[in-house]
């Protein structure tokens, strides 16, 4: 390969790399500190490419290469940016904008490195075009994907922490002020005492948790019915399954809703508490029945020679065996109870028994300060996140195997 | 061994297993039958009736009373007068009855035909109420000792009105007007129309973004799984607070995504970007107009539901050896050729039930669409105007009936599409 044709790709990935870093954390950077910046791309640009073609011309590969070379990333930064990268005085936020300006410039020598790698070992065919140009293109995926994703929490975050004046003054500072201590959570601790987010979080960790108990107790039976025995309909039983999953929760919602107020079950937790197991049954026995026919019969039979009765067998020997199925079942369980919204917006109008999706609904309606509607939603979301990040690494494609409906 | 090698002839111990298996599925098959099924038959016959949610409660008559011109003397006349309303809007209330106690000492000048009375206990029969119907009961009333001994007023106590009321929802009475009255709606079309483009381009949204989301997290690289968790929070978090997040981040005022792209002069304006329905853009001289509000929350719809299809494509290709690609990679094929010729035969399969199951589902979705926007600015899906037919007018019979025309298009759409689906 010619070195006019590698200093066109470098320059043109280096070029890629400074725009996309300075957009992405001069926004994030706008977030932390609230006001205007100014967004340098040519100085960016320009520092990148200098450094690339280092990388590419002096190709060697150590430690301290790699560290000179990220420090004269940073220094080229400054100077080419006439010592304010963000177009604002260093002085003011000195230790964020140097935090950003270090993390900036890792991205640009991290990234630049592994985009070019092995260039100088290539030729240039399309074989070589095509992994470079995969490689830019999974850099800007992890930065696309990463920002879309985390940006709402972020900003879910750093906004609860704020106060109304601040709010309306600027939108776009969500900068932490730690000075204001413990001050910071006051939206958290209103809702808590004025708002009754208390009692909100009691309800729906009592609706999720007998959901899970109620559809665990109706779904494990049969689904060891339709993995271990033989009778006429199962195949039907089996379709049918899937059917009903495939039923909008929407068609269900008039009939339930006339239902239960003639039974008078409407306005109580315990409606719910029927609701949502039953429509979680079906995709917990199929689940379950799938896991259930992977235990070796053998074992059972083992145990009905012994004398264990069937409930015997089934609670002493297939239960324990399936523990990571049963842990994924209650998962899905979990996730479905804890977000529902639409029938607990039907259904419930006492204050008291609302759960957290009602309650904040509730909250949302009313002319709250927009800090206390986020920290409401941190705390909805956060224990459902804990939750399934916790619970993630003992399952076995839990989600996959039916965590679908929604 | 299963149990499949016993099917031949069915012994003692198989139709024993039978019964077992009966007695674990009848309680699961109960619950099911009775939260989902029955609903679902019970929704069809709600469509054909005219009942609204006041049909609900109970109807029953009021009764007020009146006591005009208190004696003070003995043989003063008075006037008792009772007043019936049925307030319900639909119900009959069949063969009324009435009963109420008179304060000792007050004789009935002239006991009116339907009445009768024994020991100061006073027994009507109203007969039968329509709807919305008010009957009077008035009488005069002699006053004797016994009452100033007493000097009991007859309102005093509450008369008890008892009748056989029959719900309009139980009659046998079915009508078709609530299908006519959605056919006949005017924006009829345009909500079949919203709902289609909503899910048809949701689907494609959130796999397009799971497709490559995948093949972001098939390298390997420290810290993979944290950044799969990462992945996933969109889907896993509640679908309330997500929707009042972006709400408040596409504020026209004081929204962050605002301010962002005004601060980058992407926008020179703030965009309301769930509440205006459609912006004229002029592209290359030509003007079209864009439905801004609908792309908006197939955008969210996209953003919330690809970790789904991300999961699920990623099970798929890693179920599939690493030889397979280290093979092509070793004959020098490139990335989008191992792209083209490995990696999309293998997920086809998997692409195809995930946009059955996102179009199905899209299409079912209430909340995210209710929340978002309300249905308002042109994103009125079906599944929200059997909420607002419904709940916000009323009409539960309408609303059962909009329901009914989802169920019945999902049911065909999903026909179609596996009629016409690659054979796996």
């Amino acid at each position: 390969m010619s070195n006019s044709q590698k200093i066109l790709i470098s320059l043109i990935i280096s070029s890629f790399w400074g725009l996309i870093s300075n957009i992405v954390l001069g926004v994030f950077f706008i977030l932390l500190i609230g006001s205007t910046i100014q967004f340098n791309y040519f100085s960016y640009i320009i520092s990148s490419s200098i450094i690339t073609l280092l990388i590419v011309f002096y190709d060697r590969k150590s430690l301290q290469i790699y560290i000179s070379l990220f420090i004269l990333t940073f220094i080229l930064i400054l100077i080419f940016t006439g010592l304010s990268p963000y177009g604002l005085n260093i002085n003011e936020n000195s230790f964020l904008q140097i935090l950003f300006l270090l993390i900036q410039s890792f991205i640009i020598l991290i990234g630049n490195i592994i985009c070019l790698s092995g260039i100088n070992k290539m030729s240039f065919n399309r074989l070589f075009l095509e992994i470079l140009f995969i490689r830019v293109l999974k850099g800007f995926g992890f930065t696309f994907f990463l920002t879309i994703v985390l940006f709402p929490f972020y900003v879910m975050i750093l906004m609860s922490l704020k106060t109304h004046q601040l709010l309306i003054l600027n939108p776009l500072d969500l900068s932490i002020d730690i000075t204001r201590g413990l001050n910071m959570f006051r939206s958290y601790i209103e809702l808590f005492t004025d708002w009754g987010f208390g009692y909100y979080l009691l309800n729906s960790l009592i609706v999720s948790l007998s959901s899970i108990f109620i559809a665990l107790i109706f779904a494990i039976p049969g689904a060891y019915a339709v993995a271990r025995f033989n009778f006429p309909g199962k195949l039907l039983m089996i379709n049918s399954i899937l059917l009903i999953y495939l039923i909008p929760m929407i068609t269900l919602l008039i009939p339930l809703y006339s239902f239960f107020t003639f039974i008078n079950l409407r306005d109580s937790l315990f409606g719910l508490i029927i609701v949502y197991p039953a429509v979680t049954i079906p995709v917990a026995i199929y689940m379950l029945q799938g896991y259930f026919q992977t235990i070796p019969q053998e074992l059972e039979e083992a145990g009905l020679v012994d004398g264990l009765s069937r409930t015997g067998v089934i609670l002493k020997i297939t239960l324990p065996l399936s523990l990571p199925a049963i842990a994924s079942v209650s998962l899905f369980i979990f996730m479905v109870a804890w977000n529902e919204y639409l029938f607990a917006y039907m259904f419930l109008d006492t204050p008291a028994i609302f759960t957290l999706p009602r309650g904040l609904e509730q909250l949302d309606g009313t002319e709250v300060p927009r800090q206390h509607l986020m920290a409401g939603s941190v705390i909805a979301t956060v224990p459902v996140i804990a939750v399934f990040l916790w619970a993630e690494r003992y399952l076995t494609g839990g989600l996959t195997a039916g965590g679908i409906k929604g | 061994m299963g149990s499949s090698s016993y099917k031949k002839r069915m012994g003692p111990i198989e139709k024993q297993g039978v019964v077992q298996a009966y007695t674990m599925l009848v309680p699961t098959v109960a619950i099911v039958m009775a939260i989902v099924l029955f609903p679902l038959i019970a929704n069809f016959w709600i469509s054909f009736k005219d009942v609204t949610v006041s049909d609900l409660r109970i109807a029953e008559i009021k009764v007020t009373e009146k006591f005009q011109k208190k004696p003070k003397t003995k043989g003063d006349i008075s006037k008792v007068e009772y007043r019936f309303n049925n307030f319900s809007k639909s119900s009959n209330i069949k063969n009324v009855n009435f009963k109420d106690i008179l304060p000792k000492g007050l004789v009935i000048k002239e006991l009116p035909n339907n009445c009768s009375i024994s020991d100061n206990i006073i027994n009507c029969q109203l007969g039968d109420f329509k709807p919305k119907e008010k009957k009077k009961l008035k009488f005069e009333t002699i006053a004797e000792n016994d009452y100033f001994i007493s000097q009991e007023n007859p309102k005093d106590t509450s008369p008890i009105v008892k009748g056989k009321s029959e719900n309009r929802l139980f009659n046998l009475e079915l009508k078709l007007k609530n299908f006519e009255e959605i056919f006949t709606s005017p924006n009829f079309w345009k909500t079949i129309r919203i709902s289609f483009a909503y899910s048809l381009f949701s689907a494609i949204g959130s796999l397009t973004l799971g497709i490559l989301a995948a093949q972001l997290l098939m390298t390997t690289f420290i810290g993979r799984g944290i950044i799969r968790g990462i992945f996933l929070f969109p889907y896993i978090a509640p679908i309330i607070a997500v929707t009042i997040t972006w709400k408040i981040l596409t504020d026209p005022f004081f929204g962050t995504i605002n301010g962002i792209l005004t601060q980058l002069q992407i926008l020179n304006e703030p965009i309301s970007f769930l509440q205006v329905r459609d912006m004229t853009i002029n592209f290359i001289g030509f003007e079209f107009s864009f439905p801004v509000a609908l792309s908006f929350v197939i955008l969210f719809e996209s953003w919330r539901y690809f970790p789904l299809a991300m999961i699920f494509i990623l099970a798929r290709l890693q179920s599939v050896p690493k030889e397979l690609f280290e093979a092509a990679e070793i004959d020098g094929a490139t990335p989008l050729q191992k792209f083209r010729s490995i990696t999309w035969p293998l997920i086809l399969g998997v692409l195809f039930v995930l946009f059955l199951l996102r179009f199905i589902w899209t299409f079912n979705k209430f909340d995210d669409i209710f929340l978002l926007t309300g249905g308002a600015a042109g994103t009125k899906t079906l599944t929200v105007d059997v909420y607002e037919t419904g709940f916000n007018i009323g009409n539960l019979g309408t609303g059962a009936a909009n329901a009914v025309l989802v169920f019945l298009i999902l049911v065909f759409a999903a026909i179609f599409i596996i009629r016409f689906s690659p054979k796996e």
